[in-house]
């Protein structure tokens, strides 16, 4: 549980850490809030050779609402999505999902922006930024680009972001009036990652689902967007059997990988029942 | 008790006292001081190369790479040890177990070689590069596989000896047979019996998981010829005497320190070869080498608990009078036989198995048999198999009143062994001391309204929209602890007593030095308690010591619950030699004779005259100032302490389970523990005490296991997926107790620390079996975690 050796920056500017970059490479990896770079990098499964610390970068964490759009700088802790009044009303999911990730200590130091980057299925982030169709701006070289959540995942650690650039701001539309949301989340323990977790973003208009989004976190190579599930809801009333119909569309995407929290069969049924779980909750909360 | 008398006791916070725990506010500070706090002048840093494979012949190692880097000093291996004879080491169990995997590996993450460096950082690096090539062979995981005909002989080093240490070994793979009871008489039991029941259950490979691993600095002085070793021991003067017997050195030039202890549960009793490498390293160095394994270290290859594959029968009569108990059981040890079970009992106390109940007849045979596994047995809080023993007879009896038909607690109460029964000798041979179970369980069923229970439950399971299954789990545990009478027990042929050494000052404040350490129990707190109450002396001012070979009496250590009922019992009578002393200075000073002296709290006075007395600290003073003409000055005693028998703490535990059908989660909604552990010290650490069992225990029931693949690979082995409950997870405990006291121990104390763990865990699976018994499942293996239930709910067509 000792890393190989590395060398240490800790620029303070965005376009310095673009230099550190551009000037060791392959060899460079950012560093964020260090949960999970720092587990790979003791069991010598990732050995940079330097390490760029993005911590003392003011510009790249904070939360603000600018233009009807709601800005998280990339470097923005867990506990300061939580604690965020802003968010608190108008993207609550968001708050939700923070809530339910790991402990205090990793809460305290993690950042969504790392979260993301990081393109473990078995995050919160990527599920929850992709129901709420999140832009995620990313800084390089040549300047900006912008790409949505549900192009930016590829696979397993895999993403969109190129090694020469840095996750610089997610953006996302605060939630229109009697939306409800939900994230619900099986695991095994404090401190754990999903056994299975579904996020539903809902809005009714009188007793019709009139739109709906629903993304699965921890059954597959990355988090999924489960389109075919809000087919069976939208433009429906709300009933047991179109929960059903929505879990079990929610299921038919699922392709989880075994491990100690279950075989394939049960995180599949768990993706099923989290599922209909968030849908319910979410129902209850469009007022 | 008038209250002047009553101020006075209380000023002693002496038994009986919930007198804060001393130790807690060093801990709290963080100013505890653990092996890795200590850092000694010169000291230089160990780490370990250890086998990516579970069974394999090492072809080379390749040292060079590493030791070309800078500041790496040594690397050592078999090869290096094989001069000095200590690349094998015998074990407590009368095995020998590699130090440095010699020429082939045995069990993955086994200690290959290691890597001396000048800082911990280098020192990783070093066993980076050190190469080590493999020839990998068949690894054998399960240990009825290994029994088999052509199994591949694991152990090469024991080729063609058909003895061990414990007896015939019937085939290559296998350690020992071992039985106790009567296998006729129970055999006649089965053949005549009305009813019988048979239950195939495994007990899961699980580990302790101290929040302190192992470690150790050793210094050896090349100038004194003396070596000081200070290690995260529960036993520091076995270990003494095993140094001393390995490298020839004299145990008087050998000092073993166990420091503050971060939990201990068992782990803590072997040596292993880490400890070994470092004093050697040491020696060949002449600097201090400090040795600290990891989290995956510590979980994968120290001293694990279980492994168990158990068969349990009974015989009953119709009306659920247990006629008869066979047990048979295959013990998986892993790659050497490093349990550390007093010698004559290689499954250890495991006969205990006969439980709370009047069983006639009983037998027990239990096979040790050998894996590609890392080694171990006993640990975890389980005072040797006692764990094992407890679950198995608790879940027989659930499984006969599930096949009679018959109440679980209605079926224990038929079988108690009762109050007036006592002392009682079990088929098996131990002579329980004393015990009020049917009292015990009576009060628990009344404190949980238990009847109602049952009624809730009923009205649930015939709800088809209850989004939950209910269970009720109860178990009537008795241990067995203390080891022990050193004519049953000895630890390499070292009678299993323990001491005490007691010196009052002249000014009336007093040190104890102890032969037991404690890893968490608080024994500077409550033995000072005891003193306090025999000598009338304030606890506040007495000091005990206990971890330094070099200051305490020789003792046995800290494991099987033995401190209270062995050292605790040496404590007292210790203070009783003092006490007698003392009562001839208070006769001398007062110009009375001894018969005309009463004892009264703090003091001796004249019979019926409260104002012609002497203090304990008035005789202290005395003791050194004017003692009686002919008496040696000065009040001190030691005394060695070896128990007359075990004692037999007991306890009714039970739980109520919530089973979500959807996902396979258990919510225990109430968990109630009543615990006898005779006479009570300090009532709020024998809390604390129940509190860390019970959350141990529910992590083991519910949680914890260690699993590997075919190719032996270790799986779960970091705290992402080894369950260790946080206070989220944790149930809230609810305690109880009754009093009966071991009427052959000085003060009547029996020991409790592990009782909660050894309790619990049959009351859990208790429950969650409950849950299912109305369709027709009898028992479920743990770890009880919701994918596992979720398994069962499939099964048993349960619809959420
Ligand atoms: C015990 C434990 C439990 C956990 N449980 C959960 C859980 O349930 N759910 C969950 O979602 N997460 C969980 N995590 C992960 C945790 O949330 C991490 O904090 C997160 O995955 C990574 O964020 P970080 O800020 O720590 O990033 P780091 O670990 O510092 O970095 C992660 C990766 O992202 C890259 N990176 C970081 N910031 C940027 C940026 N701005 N631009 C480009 N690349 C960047 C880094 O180079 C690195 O490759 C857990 C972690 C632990 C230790």
């Amino acid at each position: 549980m000792i890393p190989s050796v590395f060398e240490y920056h800790a620029p303070s500017t965005v376009s310095e850490a673009l230099s550190l970059l551009g000037q060791y490479g392959d060899g460079a990896k950012l560093l964020a809030g260090g949960h999970s770079l720092l587990p790979m990098m003791k069991l010598r499964f990732a050995e940079p050779a330097h390490l760029i610390d993005l911590n003392k970068i003011r510009e790249l964490s904070g939360i603000r609402e600018e233009g009807g759009v709601i800005k998280i700088g990339a470097m923005t802790s867990e506990t300061a999505l939580i604690d965020s009044a802003l968010l608190q009303k108008k993207i609550p999911l968001l708050v939700e999902a923070a809530s339910l990730i790991a402990d205090p200590q990793v809460r305290n130091r993690g950042t969504i922006g790392g979260d993301i980057t990081h393109g473990d299925p078995g995050n919160d982030h990527p599920a929850i930024t992709i129901a709420l169709d999140a832009k995620f701006i990313l800084v390089g070289p040549k300047g900006e680009r912008t790409v949505a959540a549900g192009d930016f995942f590829l696979g397993t650690y895999m993403t969109d972001l190129q090694p020469e650039e840095i996750l610089k701001e997610i953006h996302i539309k605060p939630f229109a009036p009697k939306t409800g949301s939900a994230y619900c989340k099986l695991k095994r323990k404090t401190g754990d990652f999903a056994t299975a977790a579904a996020a539903v973003v809902l809005q009714m208009s009188g007793d019709v689902v009139s739109s709906a989004r629903i993304t699965l976190t921890n059954v597959g190579p990355i988090a999924l967007h489960a389109q075919a599930a809000e087919q069976a809801l939208v433009g429906k009333p709300l009933t047991d059997a179109s929960i059903a119909a929505a879990a079990a569309a929610a299921m038919a995407i699922c392709d989880p990988a075994e491990d100690l929290r279950g075989n394939i069969e049960y995180k599949t049924a768990m993706a099923g029942e989290m599922t209909k779980r968030a849908i319910r909750l979410a129902a209850t909360r469009c007022k | 008790m008038n209250s002047p008398l009553n101020d006075r006791k209380a000023a002693l916070m002496g038994m009986g006292d919930s007198r804060l725990r001393k130790e807690d506010a060093r801990f709290i500070q963080g100013k505890g001081n653990y092996v890795d706090d200590i850092k000694m002048p010169d000291m230089v840093y160990m780490d370990i190369v250890r086998s990516p494979v579970a069974h394999a012949r090492i072809k080379k190692i390749n040292k060079e790479a590493a030791l070309a880097i800078p500041g790496v000093l040594a690397v050592l291996t078999a090869d290096d040890l094989k001069p000095l004879k200590l690349h094998w080491m015998p074990t407590l169990a009368g095995d020998v177990q590699a130090v440095l995997a010699d020429e082939k590996v045995h069990f993955q993450m086994q200690e290959v070689a290691v890597v001396i460096a000048t800082e911990r950082y280098i020192a990783a690096d070093g066993v980076e590069a050190v190469s080590v090539e493999y020839e990998e062979l068949t690894a054998v995981i399960d240990p009825f596989k290994a029994l088999e005909k052509g199994a591949p002989v694991l152990r090469e080093d024991l080729a063609g000896k058909t003895e061990g240490a414990h007896g015939k070994r019937y085939h290559h793979n296998h350690i020992f047979t071992w039985e106790a009871g009567d296998k006729a008489k129970a055999d006649v039991a089965f053949s005549a019996a009305e009813v019988t029941v048979k239950q195939d259950m495994f007990y899961p490979r699980v580990h302790p998981c101290p929040l302190e691993t192992c470690g150790c600095v050793a210094s050896f002085d090349p100038v004194r010829g003396e070596l000081t070793t200070f290690m995260t021991s529960q036993a520091p003067h076995v270990v003494r005497t095993v140094v001393s017997l390995l490298s020839g050195i004299a145990e008087s030039k050998i000092r073993i320190v166990s420091p503050d202890i971060g939990g201990g549960f068992g782990n803590k009793v072997p040596v292993y070869p880490g400890y070994v490498c470092a004093i050697v390293a040491s020696i060949v160095l002449g600097r201090p080498v400090k040795w600290i394994e990891d989290r995956v270290e510590n979980i994968s290859s120290t001293g694990f608990a279980r492994d168990y594959h158990m068969t349990g029968e009974l015989a009953a009569t119709k009306a659920g009078k247990i006629t008869g108990l066979r047990v048979n059981v295959i013990a998986d040890h892993g790659a050497f036989d490093s349990c550390a079970d007093p010698t004559k009992f290689p499954a250890g106390m495991f006969h205990i198995v006969s439980g709370s109940y009047d069983i006639p007849a009983a037998y027990c045979r239990v096979d040790g048999v050998y894996t590609n596994k890392a080694p171990g047995g006993v640990a975890y809080r389980c005072s040797f198999r006692v764990t094992e023993a407890v679950y198995l007879i608790e879940r027989m009896v659930d499984v006969l009143a599930q096949d009679l038909k018959m109440d679980k607690a209605e079926i224990r109460s038929k079988n108690f062994i009762r109050k007036e029964q006592f002392p009682y000798t079990s088929a098996f041979g131990f002579e329980y001391d004393s015990g009020d179970y049917q009292g015990a369980l009576d009060k628990v069923l009344n404190a949980c309204d238990y009847k109602g229970l049952r009624v809730e439950q009923a009205a649930k399971r015939a709800d088809p929209n209850s989004p939950t299954l209910m269970g009720i789990g109860l178990v009537s545990f008795t241990e067995v602890v203390g080891a022990g009478p050193s004519k049953m027990c000895d630890i390499l042929g070292v009678g299993m007593f323990d001491s005490c050494e007691i010196r009052v000052h002249p000014t009336g404040s007093a040190i104890a030095r102890m032969g037991t350490i404690s890893t968490g129990q608080a024994h500077q707190t409550t033995y000072a308690q005891i003193i306090a109450t025999e000598l009338g002396l304030p606890s506040e001012v007495i000091q005990v010591e206990e971890g330094d070979t070099s200051t305490a009496p020789y003792g046995l250590g800290t494991y099987g619950s033995r401190s209270t009922p062995v050292a605790g019992a040496a404590i007292a009578m210790a203070s009783r030699k003092i006490h007698a002393k003392a009562k001839k200075i208070a006769a001398h000073l007062l110009e009375v004779s001894e018969n005309d002296l009463e004892w009264e709290i703090d003091r001796f006075k004249v019979k019926g005259q409260d104002a012609k007395f002497k203090t304990m600290k008035d005789i202290a003073w005395a003791a050194y100032n004017k003692p009686p003409a002919g008496m040696e000055p000065g009040l001190e005693a030691v005394h060695y302490y070896d128990p007359p028998n075990f004692t037999f703490p007991f306890g009714i535990y039970l739980c109520v389970v919530d089973i979500d059908k959807a996902t396979g989660e258990t919510k225990i909604r109430r968990f109630y523990a009543l615990d006898d552990c005779g006479t009570r010290i300090n009532p709020m650490i024998i809390e604390g005490q129940i509190h860390g069992g019970l959350t141990e225990g529910f992590a083991v029931a519910m949680g914890q296991q260690l699993t590997f693949d075919a190719q032996g690979n270790i799986q779960g082995n970091t705290l992402m997926d080894y369950f260790l409950p946080t206070f989220v997870e944790t149930p809230k405990w609810e305690t109880d107790f009754t009093v009966t006291p071991s009427p052959h121990h000085p003060i009547g104390a029996k020991g409790v620390a592990e009782s909660p763990h050894v309790g619990s865990i049959p009351t859990f699976t208790s429950a969650v079996v409950d849950a299912f018994s109305h369709l027709g499942v009898a028992h479920m293996n743990m770890p009880h975690n919701a994918f596992r239930v979720w398994q069962q709910l499939q099964a048993s067509g349960v619809k959420s």
